[in-house]
């Protein structure tokens, strides 16, 4: 190839490129467009339908004002950081321990990854059953003769956020643990014979060749975990449906209540505003460090 | 059950349109009538309507109405109309109405004099806007009465209360009888309703109407207010044991002798009635708790989108007028357990407490409700706050009330 003779770039791949046409015009239209209208929208006071009468900044001080939605980001913060911890962390254990060239791997397997075949609602209404007082685990445990047992996290306030994250947990950690398992896969057969022959021990080598070396998988599981989190909503729905009380309310539900409930739509986008906020908060600088980078290297 | 229904409705509806020249019409209603009760009432519109030569098409949605009511407004705004569709008559399809979305029904409603046969007359208010009328009201349904199981008294060995004050002295046997003393639902818009009803009760009927009519901040932040709160707080210990959800649930409780009483609109009613429970015997209704003897003209009503297709727009007509009519409005009322919108009917079958309700009618004891002064915004508020304050026993009385205050100053 002559550099002198280098085509117009725009018409490289000519095919590739109009076939992405839609895609790109759905991104552009349906994603950047609505984001773009919903943020304008905040702005202002609509209640039921869409108006262009701006009000500044009042819907926000509203929503800040709000002990739901404080009680909301509160529930998102706790249950965000223990999904994000407890997914990777389970995940991995579990690819680990499925990588040791166990018998019947492949069953194994496929029960882990079972629950993740459901939907949230499904899940949310399994786990509501399983965590009732009177039916469920509780009630079992004191069948057995334990009287004074009590587990009933939906009908306590303070600890509801977490009788949530355990449904999600089941449900999402055996795809994390499928991605690690493909990422041990991925690994070299020689790097742990390298390791053994300079005797590190197993857990060093995991902890410092094996997932340093995953680092693309486990940058992969975040992205899926994070966006999990932050639309976290049938599932609660499902479960408590926000309650006893608000206590197990999160941003996404403020949303749809304040949009459709309410018949304030300013307010609903006012929220909804502020979760991509926190999303771009989130996403930009992990970009930037990613795909940003790369160019120089 | 619902197949056979639709099956035997759509079995008339070919007889009849072999019989008739006029073609039946297919006419979608979306309604959150699902309860037993509900359904029940709900099927005797169906009846009369198919009757008509046209065709109902049951668009039930379960999940009462803070689920349904976004289904159905996104279908209105969305462009893909029903041909009616129940609201609670009052503020919550105001905007759908400014926005010419809803058929004015003025015309019909001047033929048919629906101004002398409609009463009270604040019920064709609520369907009211600028002077002319965009729905048609079905049902009164007041939500203020306290339901109380006969058995569950005779168990704690109290006799039955006669009115709220008696009813919180008696709660301790209850509990020591192993009985919830207050049933109360999970969903927030019963502790909101529950709160607005002990407020008429405790707080009486100007108080009432100064917080919700005339937002006066300042009075709900005041002592008379804080009386109701006090109320309130006694309902909250009251009800601590109760673990279910839905409105139907919690009756089911006091039916089934489980909870002592339930403050509920007369929609319970139904939920008796189904259960085979005779009013007086078994359950014992306290209008107002018994404290205030007034019936807020809440209630349902049938909103008409506006539609294109002029068959369809026939159809519509032909069910307002059926909604009306006097045989129609027995036969749902006497199910459904609510009052008539006509005062000039005969419900001679009437249990006791509906005969209740009908003599505070006819005494004139009526006041708006909520849905016709708030917006559903405010009421959103309000209801965060109450399911709140119902959950959580440590929240203080006096950071309810205060809280309480900022949603009427900010209220519309």
């Amino acid at each position: 190839m002559s550099k002198s003779e280098r085509p117009n770039q725009l018409f490289r791949n000519l095919n590739a490129k109009v076939a992405s046409i839609p895609m790109v015009l759905t991104a552009l239209v349906i994603f950047v467009g609505g984001s773009a209208w919903t943020v304008l929208y905040s702005f202002t006071n609509s209640k039921l339908l869409p108006r262009l009468n701006f009000v500044g900044l009042d819907q926000y001080y509203r929503l800040w004002s709000t002990p739901r939605w404080l009680v909301s980001i509160e529930n998102l913060l706790v249950y965000g950081v223990l999904s994000l911890v407890f997914s990777l962390v389970i995940g991995f254990i579990l690819a680990a321990l499925l990588d040791q060239k166990i018998r019947f791997e492949d069953t194994f397997r496929t029960i882990f990854l079972y629950p993740f075949a459901l939907s949230f609602i499904v899940t949310g209404l399994v786990w509501q059953w399983l965590l009732n007082p009177e039916f469920g685990i509780q009630g079992v445990v004191r069948g057995l003769g334990w009287e004074s047992f009590s587990f009933d996290p939906l009908y306590n306030s303070e600890i509801v956020i977490y009788g949530i994250l355990i449904a999600a947990l089941w449900q999402g950690t055996g795809l994390i643990m499928c991605l690690m398992l493909a990422g041990l896969r991925g690994i070299d057969e020689d790097i742990w014979k390298a390791a053994r022959v300079d005797g590190i021990p197993t857990l060093k080598t995991y902890l410092f060749i094996i997932i340093p070396m995953m680092r693309p998988v486990f940058i992969t599981a975040l992205v899926i975990i994070a966006a999990g989190i932050v639309k976290v909503y049938d599932l609660v729905v499902a479960q408590t449906s926000g309650g006893p009380g608000i206590a197990s309310e999160v941003p996404a539900k403020y949303v749809y209540d304040y949009m459709f409930f309410a018949q304030n739509l300013g307010q609903g986008f006012a929220a909804s505003t502020m979760m991509l906020l926190s999303v771009v908060v989130v996403i930009v600088p992990w970009a930037y460090l990613e795909f940003g980078g790369k160019k120089h290297v | 059950m619902r197949y056979q229904f639709m099956t035997a409705a759509l079995a008339v509806t070919t007889a009849l349109s072999f019989a008739g020249p006029a073609a039946a019409t297919d006419l979608e209603v979306t309604h959150w009538w699902t309860s037993g009760g509900e359904a029940a009432a709900v099927a005797e519109f169906a009846k009369a309507f198919d009757a008509t030569g046209n065709h109902w098409v049951d668009g039930a949605i379960a999940g009462s109405g803070g689920t349904a009511r976004p289904i159905m407004i996104s279908r209105i705004t969305g462009g893909d109309p029903m041909g009616a569709t129940q609201f609670n008559h009052g503020r919550q399809a105001e905007e759908l109405v400014q926005a010419g979305l809803m058929r004015d029904l003025t015309d019909l409603a001047t033929r048919d004099r629906w101004a002398e046969i409609v009463q009270p007359k604040s019920l064709l208010d609520g369907c009211t806007l600028d002077g002319k009328i965009y729905c048609v009201p079905v049902n009164i349904h007041s939500w203020q009465w306290l339901w109380l199981s006969n058995a569950a008294f005779e168990k704690a060995g109290v006799p039955v209360p006669k009115n709220w004050n008696e009813y919180v002295a008696a709660a301790p046997a209850l509990e020591k009888a192993g009985i919830i003393p207050l049933a109360l639902g999970g969903q927030p818009w019963q502790s909101s309703g529950a709160f607005d009803v002990l407020l008429t009760a405790v707080g009486g009927t100007d108080a009432f109407l100064k917080v919700y009519r005339d937002k006066d901040a300042d009075f709900a932040a005041g002592p008379e207010v804080a009386k109701v709160f006090k109320a309130a707080d006694d309902a909250r210990k009251m009800a601590k044991n109760t673990n279910v959800q839905d409105w139907n649930q919690a009756t089911n409780l006091v039916i089934s002798g489980n909870a002592g009483g339930q403050i509920m609109g007369d929609w319970a009613q139904g939920e008796f009635q189904v259960a085979g429970q005779t009013a007086g015997k078994d359950y014992t209704c306290l209008p107002g708790l018994g404290l205030n003897e007034v019936i807020a003209t809440g209630g349902d009503a049938f909103y008409f989108p506006l539609l294109q297709d002029a068959e369809k727009s026939k159809a519509q007509e032909a069910l307002a007028e059926t909604l009306l009519d006097p045989n129609t409005q027995v036969a749902f009322n006497l199910k459904k357990g609510s009052l008539p919108v006509r005062g000039d009917i005969d419900l001679k079958a009437a249990n006791d407490c509906m005969k209740k309700g009908l003599d505070i009618l006819a005494k004139g004891s009526v006041m708006p409700w909520t849905d016709q002064l708030l917006s559903q915004d405010t009421q959103k508020q309000k209801e965060d706050l109450f399911s709140e304050f119902f959950a959580k026993p440590d929240m203080t009385v006096e950071e309810a009330q205060k809280r309480f205050a900022d949603i009427v100053a900010s209220a519309d």
